[in-house]
């Protein structure tokens, strides 16, 4: 549905400025998995308050947003054990190939960095194999 | 100051996503859905999030961050073992719940129980990474 582009496209808008502005104002790349695992795995505690800063706004606004719009849930599966292994396979992958789809996707991409690229690709190509496998061949998801 | 930029940063990334679509899981696995009923939408957001961040890069070189002394070093530019498998691994569990770890967060009050398991078992992953990254090298 257009309306769906539409608003696509004016979230990103504010993904990219919320990155841009990261980027320019604190000196940091917005990658989601690497200011998550920073802290998780004690590699990135230098500089903690400000990634918790982030993660703070990152679960608030949203919250607030929702209160107040009443903007439609997730339709994640009931199938907790689905739920549970998707976790680990996003937190272990995006940790040791060092981004995610804010890191490698928009920040990457937008570099021109060849890292970001080739990861898009890949993770974009692993999704798509895995929905087609899982939801049209086993019919789990 | 740069704590109170990160907050703002981080309600500007989350209103993003809530906005765009993106913590909706059923958008997300519609794009990857190619030979379902293919939703392209997560194509204008990626467009629309690169435009402004493809802006900033140019203003990056020979400067410094407002309220820092430098920028993040670029990243070791090698594309290797750890960049395929990881990437591979994070498309199969986005793929399975629609969920990546931006999105993760930003749908953590409202995913219900579902959310709270996906964040809990996604940081669990975070936590083991190192050991299967030190495997990898």
């Amino acid at each position: 549905m257009p309306i769906d582009w539409i608003m696509g496209l004016l979230g990103g808008l504010l993904i990219g400025a919320a990155g841009a502005v990261f980027l320019l104002v604190n000196g940091r790349v917005m990658g989601a998995s690497g200011i998550i695992g920073g802290l998780v795995d004690r590699s990135g505690l230098g500089n903690w308050p400000e990634k918790a800063a982030l993660i703070a706004g990152l679960i608030i606004v949203p919250a607030i947003m929702t209160l107040a719009m009443g903007i439609k849930p997730t339709y994640l599966t009931d199938n907790l054990l689905v739920v549970a292994i998707a976790g680990i396979f996003v937190g272990v992958g995006t940790r040791i190939a060092n981004g995610c789809t804010s890191g490698h996707g928009v920040c990457g991409i937008s570099r021109l960095s060849l890292r970001g690229i080739v990861a898009t690709v890949f993770y974009i190509g692993a999704g798509g194999l895995t929905v087609v496998l899982f939801k049209h061949v086993l019919g789990i998801i | 100051m740069r704590n109170i930029m990160a907050f703002i940063v981080g309600g500007l990334f989350g209103a993003g996503l809530l906005i765009s679509g993106m913590t909706d899981t059923l958008k997300v696995q519609g794009w990857l859905d190619i030979f379902g009923d293919w939703d392209p939408t997560l194509a204008f957001v990626m467009g629309g999030a690169i435009l402004p961040m493809a802006v900033a890069w140019r203003f990056v070189e020979g400067r410094k961050p407002v309220l820092r002394d430098h920028f993040d070093a670029a990243p070791d530019p090698k594309v290797g073992r750890k960049l395929v498998v990881g990437s591979v691994l994070f498309g199969i569990g986005w793929g399975l719940a629609g969920l990546c770890p931006g999105p993760a967060l930003a749908s953590l009050s409202f995913g219900g129980f579902g959310g709270i398991v996906f964040l809990i078992a996604m940081l669990s992953g975070m936590l083991w990474a190192p050991k299967l990254r030190a495997a990898l090298d």
